[in-house]
């Protein structure tokens, strides 16, 4: 059914800290690991071992610099994958009912045997969060790791999504963030998560707690101030020099 | 967006096929026989054609009768059951004024009208996407529509029609290239609102998440191509337009200057498809620096 769920009874995601992110990729290996040999289709690749290779994943790493007004550049890891959003523009433009948002948990899945890989759902996601496998010819994207949230096989510390489980700098968490008093919204809160292109209207389940502000140099050390040996006009031999270029 | 050639073929060539069978159902012409055969053949080989050529680009072809079952919600579904309710609805029509010299106008009005409803749920599948403000707005199923029925006008030999619609959709063309020219600042997508970094400072995509290609990246920052647009949109309002437009009004235009200003038509319309998607924007370019 394409049509969205008027509510859900808990909207699952993830909240991503890009103030711990070391951008090391981990999560998307895990991700790639973990679905290419459960839900649905696997993640395939093309030409891997060749020259412009490429596949399917359902998360990636990007890396932002961003440059303030005054300080220092500073260079941001930002993970993106689905985000699960409550107006999923995704799921309502699909011809088939393959795309759907499940009214229990807010998850956004695709069912593959539906697909026709028409890739308007890709056209739709402003975030990228969609791919068109290029072997299976279906469209695949983050499940939250459905397979691995309620799967009472596995032990209790790892019915969480692959990439949250693997992440060595704990800057992905999931939880419930339709339920104020859970661990995530209460993070969001207090770190002032943000939703990604607002303007899309998409309401995004997924958050991302933004980097907090860089230590400054009067924090550093009381010596600190003995430690500003920068001379603004150059002395001794580079000053004579310094003066006797200036008069040619 | 990657101007992929089944969807340039399929938009083109369904547009003019719906667009000569609104005519027909309308009765203009009036036509029965093996006239009416001929002008049918024309409608349904470009109608059928260009949807096969849409099969083509789908990742699996055989499950797309699934496509007909969410016409509440997506557009595409809609284009799928209108585009087969007019081709059956115009093919009962059409075999009733062909074998019996029939023609009910009831029946033509409703086939019109549907293949009217085709062409708009066509033109809605692109507007409705918020993703890519070059199309998000009101010109963008005025400009399909209009260019549709100029066409469809063009192949029913009507010439005041032809010569009113190819004046208009030609005028709508350029303003949806004027409009959707500034659409995407305006609509104030940015790698900052992207990001969610923006308040902090200047974002400057780094790195990309991968060194290779991908899905996302020939699919939707399709980038080739843009240093010749202009001169292909002069190509495209001449050819599409302008040519046709005067081709018809010389006096005593037959079937031959009729037949040039068809394919100099669709020539420009081509022109003009592949621009549509060979410059339309999509938001998640902003995500690997594409979009300055």
């Amino acid at each position: 059914m394409t049509r969205l769920p008027d509510h859900t009874e808990r909207k699952l995601g993830l909240v991503i800290d890009l103030d711990t992110c070391v951008g090391c990729h981990a999560c998307v290996v895990a991700c790639k690991g973990w679905n290419t040999e459960n839900y649905g289709a696997p993640l395939s690749d093309q030409d891997a071992y060749g020259a412009e290779p490429s596949g399917t994943f359902l998360n990636r790493v990007h890396s932002y610099e961003v440059t303030p007004e005054t300080g220092a550049a500073q260079l941001v890891h930002f993970p993106k994958s689905c985000l699960h959003c409550e107006d999923a523009p995704c799921v309502t433009v699909c011809p088939t009912g393959a795309s759907y948002k499940r009214s229990e948990d807010g998850i956004v899945l695709v069912n593959e045997a539906d697909c026709i890989g028409c890739g308007l759902c890709a056209w739709a996601c402003p975030y990228g969060a969609r791919e068109m496998d290029a072997a299976a010819g279906v469209m695949k994207k983050c499940t939250l790791c459905v397979d691995r949230i309620y799967n009472e096989t596995l032990p209790e510390i790892d019915r969480e999504p692959a990439c949250v489980r693997t992440c060595p700098a704990g800057a992905r968490h999931f939880g419930d963030l339709g339920d104020p008093e859970s661990d995530v919204s209460q993070l969001v809160a207090a770190r002032g998560g943000i939703d990604l292109m607002p303007e899309q209207g998409t309401k995004p389940v997924n958050k991302y707690l933004p980097p907090r502000p860089k230590d400054t140099w009067e924090q550093t050390d009381i010596l600190a101030p003995f430690l500003t040996p920068v001379a603004d006009s150059p002395q001794g031999f580079l000053g004579w020099l310094d003066r006797a270029l200036d008069r040619l | 967006m990657h101007p992929s050639p089944s969807v340039i073929i399929f938009t083109t060539l369904s547009g003019l096929g719906f667009g000569l069978m609104i005519f027909l159902g309308l009765g203009a012409p009036s036509v029965t026989g093996w006239v009416a055969f001929w002008f049918y053949l024309i409608a349904y080989v470009l109608a059928v054609g260009g949807l096969m050529a849409s099969a083509f680009h789908l990742g699996h072809p055989e499950r797309a009768l699934k496509a007909f079952t969410q016409w509440h919600t997506s557009w595409l579904s809609r284009e799928a059951v209108a585009a087969v309710a007019a081709l059956l609805v115009m093919g009962i029509y059409a075999a009733l004024a062909v074998f019996f010299g029939l023609r009910i106008p009831a029946l033509g009005w409703l086939g019109a009208a549907l293949s009217l409803l085709t062409l708009i749920a066509t033109a809605m599948i692109y507007t409705q996407l918020r993703t890519v403000p070059r199309w998000n707005h009101v010109l963008t199923p005025l400009h399909l529509v209009s260019t549709a029925l100029a066409g469809g006008a063009l192949l029913a030999g009507q010439v005041t029609p032809a010569s009113v619609l190819l004046l208009a959709a030609g005028l709508i063309q350029i303003g949806h290239w004027s409009v959707g020219d500034t659409r995407f600042a305006e609509a104030g997508h940015t790698l900052g609102s992207a990001t969610g970094l923006g308040s902090r400072g200047q974002v400057r995509a780094f790195e990309p998440p991968h060194t290779g290609p991908n899905y996302l990246l020939r699919e939707m920052v399709y980038v080739v191509g843009r240093k010749h647009a202009l001169k292909l949109r002069i190509l495209a309002a001449g050819f599409g337009y302008a040519l046709p437009l005067v081709l018809i009004l010389v006096p005593g235009a037959g079937h031959v200057l009729g037949g040039i200003a068809v394919i100099s038509h669709l020539l420009g319309v081509f022109a003009s498809r592949w621009l549509f998607f060979a410059e339309a924007e999509h938001v998640v370019g902003l995500y690997y620096g594409a979009r300055v």
